[in-house]
């Protein structure tokens, strides 16, 4: 399997996606942002259309369209943006658009379906480059504002009263999450990476109440889903999406069930 | 004692509508400062204001750093299925280093407190799954890492039982005494007021007076 090219290319793809959704899907889900990341991934989708139709590459577009985005919920909506009915007003135009931009374009619906559920066996070595760098870059950023964003994150309503920079510390993370739904989704895409952004994290607080502790078990639930997927994958030649994403549900039924198990 | 703020002729308004005219008051380190006064007098409004006109020094004159203040609000979005532990929820309020990890002199900062305030035996417990007091005991040992100066605390008590009141309140006493620390504390509780304050702002009628308690000093 692993005499392939393409195998371990998704297998170092994996393990730096792992990476990003340990450093990140932490703070999503104690911002309790995870619908907003949802909305993110379709945006995203519309932004790759948009590049299409406009002649730009798709990951452009798709950083276009989700840190202006970002930029617009952390200025003006961030309370907004956790409200349902905004949410699915969101989701439907983006989407909306995004088929309107891939028919502009005549582009068949192929395209649609690879950038909404990726292709991860299908990348190249630039993609793998790609990601590497945006990993390196993402770590960096969030080791020097760590102490600000774990406050922020974690404790929302007293770090506005007590901490300095945190409305542009809110901003700076939405970007950070903008360009990671936006590389990532290159590589899984759209769909997948925010089940990876959200639902591992999910599970990690069940097991661990430090914030480095949920980090790893966030990093190692995805690392082993996207692994333990793309070996599933190879052997049965069904979708490596449907067994990543069924995995990692998987590890979030059991750490309620162990959550329950440990109350009683 | 030293002088840790100095508010003269202060007018407290939301949305141009007058609180409280000419206000002034003093707050001095090691005493506990008691906030009273009707619902919607502007005793939040008061320390909003208070906190906004840090950097003009016209009518309000910190003589502290900002970052040496802390607000505990009266409300946070804890819910009971809040992750994070105890002890790392204290750690949050380290913000004066940029460092990811805490430093040796850090954490022992943070044991020191965990220890002042009682909370040894549940520091690795999730917060969420703490009672309404022992809550109350986190959120201000969390003010407490960053070494303040100057605390205030907003209706802390307004949820507690008469024990965990009491309590609280004496563990806050010890600490203003140990850290030479000043408290404003905004409360309904005239027991809790006549019982540990050293001094008194009331406010009624678009004013605020400033009273010494029980004559101690």
């Amino acid at each position: 399997m692993l005499s392939y090219a393409f195998m371990q290319y998704a297998f170092v793809a994996s393990f730096f996606i792992s990476i990003l959704c340990g450093l990140m899907g932490v703070f999503v889900v104690a911002r309790k942002t995870s619908f907003f990341t949802h909305t993110l991934s379709e945006i995203g989708f519309s932004g790759a259309a948009f590049g299409v139709f406009a002649g730009i590459s798709p990951i452009l577009g798709m950083l276009l369209f989700t840190i202006i985005s970002s930029l617009m919920i952390g200025t003006v909506g961030n309370r907004m943006s956790r409200r349902e009915s905004s949410i699915s007003v969101f989701s439907a135009v983006f989407i909306g658009l995004g088929i309107l931009f891939l028919s502009l374009a005549n582009s068949q619906s192929s395209y649609a379906t690879s950038i909404l559920f990726g292709s991860i066996v299908g990348i190249d070595f630039n993609d793998v480059k790609m990601l590497i760098s945006l990993s390196i870059f993402i770590i960096i950023i969030v080791l020097l504002m760590y102490r600000k964003l774990a406050y922020n994150s974690f404790d929302s309503v007293g770090s506005s009263y007590n901490a300095s920079y945190n409305t542009m510390i809110s901003i700076a993370f939405l970007i950070l999450l903008a360009s990671t739904v936006s590389v990532t989704a290159q590589v899984v895409g759209s769909l997948l990476i925010f089940a990876l952004l959200t639902v591992p994290a999910s599970a990690a607080q069940y097991f661990s109440h430090t914030i480095f502790g949920m980090m790893t078990l966030t990093f190692l639930f995805s690392l082993f889903g996207t692994w333990f997927g793309l070996y599933l994958s190879y052997t049965t030649n069904w979708p490596v999406s449907f067994f990543i994403a069924s995995i990692e549900g998987i590890i979030y039924l059991i750490a309620i069930i162990y959550n329950k198990l440990s109350d009683d | 004692m030293s002088k840790i703020l100095s508010v003269k002729g202060l007018n407290v308004e939301v949305e141009n509508r007058s609180l409280i005219s000419n206000l002034s008051f003093d707050i001095y380190s090691n005493s506990l400062t008691c906030v009273t006064g009707e619902n919607g007098v502007g005793k939040t409004t008061l320390i909003k204001t208070l906190l906004k006109d840090y950097h003009q020094k016209d009518h309000v004159d910190f003589k502290i750093k900002r970052n040496q203040i802390k607000y505990i609000p009266q409300f946070r979005n804890i819910d009971d299925d809040y992750a994070l532990s105890i002890k790392n929820f204290i750690g949050l309020g380290l913000q004066n280093k940029f460092l990811p990890w805490l430093s040796m002199k850090e954490r022992r900062q943070i044991d020191a407190i965990i220890q002042s305030t009682d909370l040894s035996k549940i520091k690795k417990e999730p917060l969420g799954k703490a009672s309404g007091g022992e809550q109350q005991r986190v959120y201000f040992a969390q003010a407490l890492a960053s070494q303040p100066r100057l605390l205030i605390m907003d209706e802390t008590t307004a949820s507690l039982d008469k024990y965990a009141k009491v309590d609280l309140l004496k563990l806050v006493k010890s600490i203003i005494k140990k850290n030479h620390l000043a408290v404003m504390f905004i409360t309904h509780d005239p027991g809790l007021v006549q019982q540990f304050g050293d001094y008194n702002l009331h406010i009624a009628d678009h004013r605020g007076t400033m009273n010494r308690i029980g004559g101690q000093d």
